[in-house]
């Protein structure tokens, strides 16, 4: 049967029948078939979820350990060695595999739902990415289960990480396991991009994408960008290991700095890639509990955008203290400074949505407004050390160590906490308990704050970071212990938190469709949602459909009940990349077992390449390129090619 | 009271027509991030070069006898590929299959020679920072000219099995789209190696 080429996508209601007709389309097979091969956004940004918060328990159980050997002077609980893999796998840990991916689980879960479509532009893409972000942080973590863990911190400076210094298989796990992990970063800001320009809801213009979108659209489009250039730098480094290249080695006219540069051009922008979406987070899901909608939305958006675009520009602040020329420092401190201004301006547009708003008070609107503080600590100390006469004082002390927690727990963990008290009632059905949530809060807030606010006075009297114990006249003693106690205290708060969420999967109270009142379409269907989402296709007639009875619009009412079905197939719609005009009608796939194998051979191909075994390298490239291969041959059902000899 | 609007498109194209297909955005994301990867190579050799001592060039004027025929050939590989989508967008089957049947020759025959330039040179990939720069950026290459030439193998077995139309080409497309990419980054990499020597950098 030869299927029309073009059509004209029958508008109606929603009923039963049609529902029952989307649910056999869209639901992913019964059983541990499905459980491999499931496309489904809902079900892949979950597993994204739950496999960074165990990273983000693990990477919590190494700081505690850390802590309790420098919870005094001259402890000896761990040895020098032991101590270098604790701190390197724990900022691996936390940056890498808890980190960006959490906010990756948020976006794929989120984004479908915020923009009124029925899956992500690459649906089995998104799997792929869940596949190698799982094998790789297993990859990563074989090495520190061998005793092989990365042991010259996260960031990894030559010639630390070189073979002369460095001879074990350390540095050939971590420089391997981060070129595996950065394909599933790569791919995963490619479906973003792309699902954000070409599968929203009719009328979702740009000028009415919520500002989680701007954020992680925002963060995907640098990382497509600079991802690169860190997984270079570990491959480079491999080579100079392995095969004995010379790119960072001085003896045979290479550039120790070459490798600063590369992973700083990747790491800087980076920074802002995990902040900037859980910024969104703050900014979409505060104004609901002020019953408001965000002040100054035009401006977070074009700030967000700002930040990320100055955030190109600020990487040699990592580098003030190697030696550069005079003038390149002070290009990147004037811009370290001036990228403060955007930043300020989602400040102040929280500020403002709090004092014009009516705030309810719940756990959810804690962590996001509580956020705002601890950015303002994390910011200032930051904005100190963009001058380089400061950062020559502080650099490699502890005070960078309290800094970057400020910015990473409070910009990112805090607003992830409270994200999940806002969204785990569409993802569950059920709501968080309230009552331990506020437990949950005041014991992270303080533990937070007791055990990193103090450690701005360590750094400031001189006790470097990095060093696995100190001496007891440096007047540090009792600045380490009230950090190492606080640690504890915030660790239980963080243990509270998922023993709400086990707690209440169970016996949470149901949540129905929108237990907050609030006004974007995720609220708008069922909790959890259907695996179509959207039983017709919404068409947008504002930034908030739900809360148009009270605001009003422009111009017409959002349509949330009447729609195009699009139900003779896996279907949803394709819109134009500004204005959100529909203008084709797109196929989707189905289950598939291709991303799961493509996975496979990597993880082969890069074990292969561990263990120098060639032929295994080069089985898992044949894997790799017969999975490719399956998954690209063009289909009849998704339209890629005509009908056999028609 | 305000309408509620409704959208109400006419006459959508169903699955990819033409070029026109997110498919199509996907390729040319990565491509994009594929391109980033590239320039931070280069990035590494003119930094390298720029902060090192001289004599660091071991070729300070590269042989260009087997280098520029390449190139060109590896250009007219290029019009080849493009030929051959054109014989699928005006329905002309064996155009298509000798456009992607030649590109793909060409494309092996640059990877042969590239074989030949790497033999004829008197250094190896361990000697400097210069010569192990010059090998993983060509390998590099060479690894994408050889996806590359998988992809049009593969274009070529779909063509023969007449699976496009001048409607249904998104693959095509978006598969020569890639093998451009892969010509167009070669004329950095060969600008930098091969020419940048004669207007004095690294000298």
């Amino acid at each position: 049967m030869r299927q029309p080429d073009f059509r004209t996508p029958v508008i109606g209601a929603d009923s039963v029948s049609h529902e029952a007709r989307l649910l056999s389309l869209w639901e992913t097979s019964p059983g541990l078939k499905g459980f491999l091969a499931t496309v489904d956004h809902k079900q892949i940004g979950i597993r994204y979820i739950v496999t960074a918060f165990i990273f983000l328990a693990i990477g919590g159980l190494e700081a505690l350990v850390m802590r309790m050997q420098l919870a005094g002077p001259n402890l000896s609980l761990l040895t020098p060695e032991q101590y270098n893999q604790l701190f390197s796998t724990h900022g691996m840990t936390m940056i890498f595999l808890y980190a960006s991916p959490i906010l990756s689980g948020f976006a794929n879960y989120l984004w479908p739902l915020l923009l009124g479509s029925r899956d992500m532009a690459f649906p089995r893409l998104n799997a792929l990415g869940y596949w190698i972000y799982l094998a790789s942080g297993l990859f990563l973590y074989a090495g520190f289960l061998t005793g092989n863990g990365p042991n010259d911190g996260w960031f990894n400076y030559v010639p630390y990480a070189s073979r002369d210094f460095n001879p074990g298989l350390n540095e050939d796990f971590y420089a391997l396991g981060m070129v595996f992990l950065g394909i599933s970063t790569t791919v995963g800001a490619a479906n973003f991009v792309v699902t954000a320009f070409r599968t929203r809801a009719p009328g979702m213009s740009v000028n009415r994408l919520p500002i989680l979108v701007w954020g992680t659209l925002t963060a995907s489009i640098a990382n497509l960008i600079v991802v690169p250039a860190v997984s270079l730098a570990f491959f480079l480094l491999w080579m100079d290991r392995q095969f004995g290249t010379h790119f960072f080695d001085p003896a045979g006219g290479g550039q120790p700095l070459l490798w600063q540069h590369l992973f700083w051009i990747f790491g800087h922008p980076w920074v802002y890639a995990i902040v900037l979406p859980a910024m969104g987070m703050v900014s979409d899901g505060l104004p609901v509990f002020c019953r408001r909608p965000l002040v100054g939305y035009s401006l977070v958006a074009l700030s967000t955008v700002a930040t990320m675009i100055l955030g190109f520009g600020v990487w040699v602040h990592h580098m003030f203290a190697t030696g550069l020329p005079a003038l390149g420092l002070a290009f990147f401190s004037g811009a370290s400074i001036v990228i403060t201004l955007p930043s300020a301006v989602a400040v102040f547009a929280w500020l403002a949505t709090i004092w014009l708003g009516k705030p309810v008070i719940t756990t959810a609107f804690l962590f996001f407004s509580s956020m705002i503080l601890l950015f303002v600590i994390g910011g200032v100390s930051g904005f100190m050390t963009a001058s380089v006469p400061v950062d020559w004082q502080l650099t490699d002390t502890y005070f960078v160590v309290a800094h970057l927690h400020y910015v990473l727990i409070g910009i990112n963990v805090f607003p992830v906490v409270g994200a999940t008290y806002f969204w785990f009632p569409k993802m569950t059905g059920r709501k968080l308990d309230e009552r331990l949530g506020r437990w949950n809060f005041w014991t992270m807030f303080l533990g937070f704050n007791i055990a990193f606010l103090p450690m701005h006075l360590t750094g400031l009297l001189g006790m470097p970071r990095r060093v696995y114990t100190y001496n007891d006249y440096g007047g540090w003693q009792a600045l380490n212990l009230i950090t190492s106690i606080g640690s504890l205290v915030l660790a239980i708060g963080v243990l509270l938190f998922f023993i709400n969420v086990i707690r209440s999967l169970r016996l949470g109270a149901p949540a129905g469709k929108n237990p907050w009142d609030a006004p974007t379409l995720e609220w708008s269907v069922s909790s959890p949602p259907p695996p179509y989402n959207f039983a017709v296709i919404p068409t947008v007639a504002s930034r908030h459909p739900l809360w148009e009875g009270r605001l009003g619009t422009d111009g017409g009412l959002s349509s949330l009940d009447r729609g195009m079905l699009l139900d003779s197939g896996k279907e949803t719609i394709g819109t134009s990349a500004l204005d959100a005009e529909p203008d084709m009608v797109l196929e989707m796939p189905g289950d598939s077992f291709a991303p799961l194998a493509l996975a496979v051979g990597l993880a082969v191909t890069f074990v292969g390449l561990l263990l120098r075994t060639w032929p295994a390298a080069g089985a898992g490239g044949v894997i790799v390129a017969l999975a490719i291969l399956a998954w690209l041959w063009p289909r009849r059902e998704l339209r890629e090619r005509e009908p056999a000899h028609g | 009271m305000a309408e509620i609007a409704v959208s109400q498109p006419q006459n959508l194209p169903v699955g990819p027509v033409g070029r026109y297909g997110i498919g199509w955005w996907g390729v040319a994301t990565l491509v994009a991030s594929e391109a980033a990867l590239f320039s931070y190579l280069l990035f590494a050799y003119y930094y390298t070069g720029a902060t090192t001592q001289q004599g660091w060039l071991l070729e300070p004027s590269p042989a260009l006898k087997l280098a520029l025929p390449n190139t060109l050939l590896l250009l007219l590989s290029s019009l080849a590929a493009w030929w051959g989508e054109r014989g699928v967008l005006q329905r002309r089957r064996p155009q298509a299959l000798a456009g992607f049947g030649l590109a793909f020759l060409m494309g092996c025959g640059f990877v042969a020679v590239q074989c030949l330039e790497w033999h004829s040179k008197t250094y190896g990939i361990g000697v400097s920072s210069y010569a192990s720069l010059y090998f993983v950026t060509t390998g590099f290459h060479i690894v994408h000219v050889l996806v590359g030439l998988l992809v049009l193998l593969a274009i070529f077995g779909w063509t023969a099995l007449d699976y496009f139309s001048p409607r249904r080409h998104l693959v095509v497309s978006a598969g020569v789209l890639y093998w451009h990419f892969v010509d167009v980054v070669w004329l950095f990499v060969f600008t930098t190696y091969y020419l940048t020597p004669y207007l004095g950098f690294g000298r």
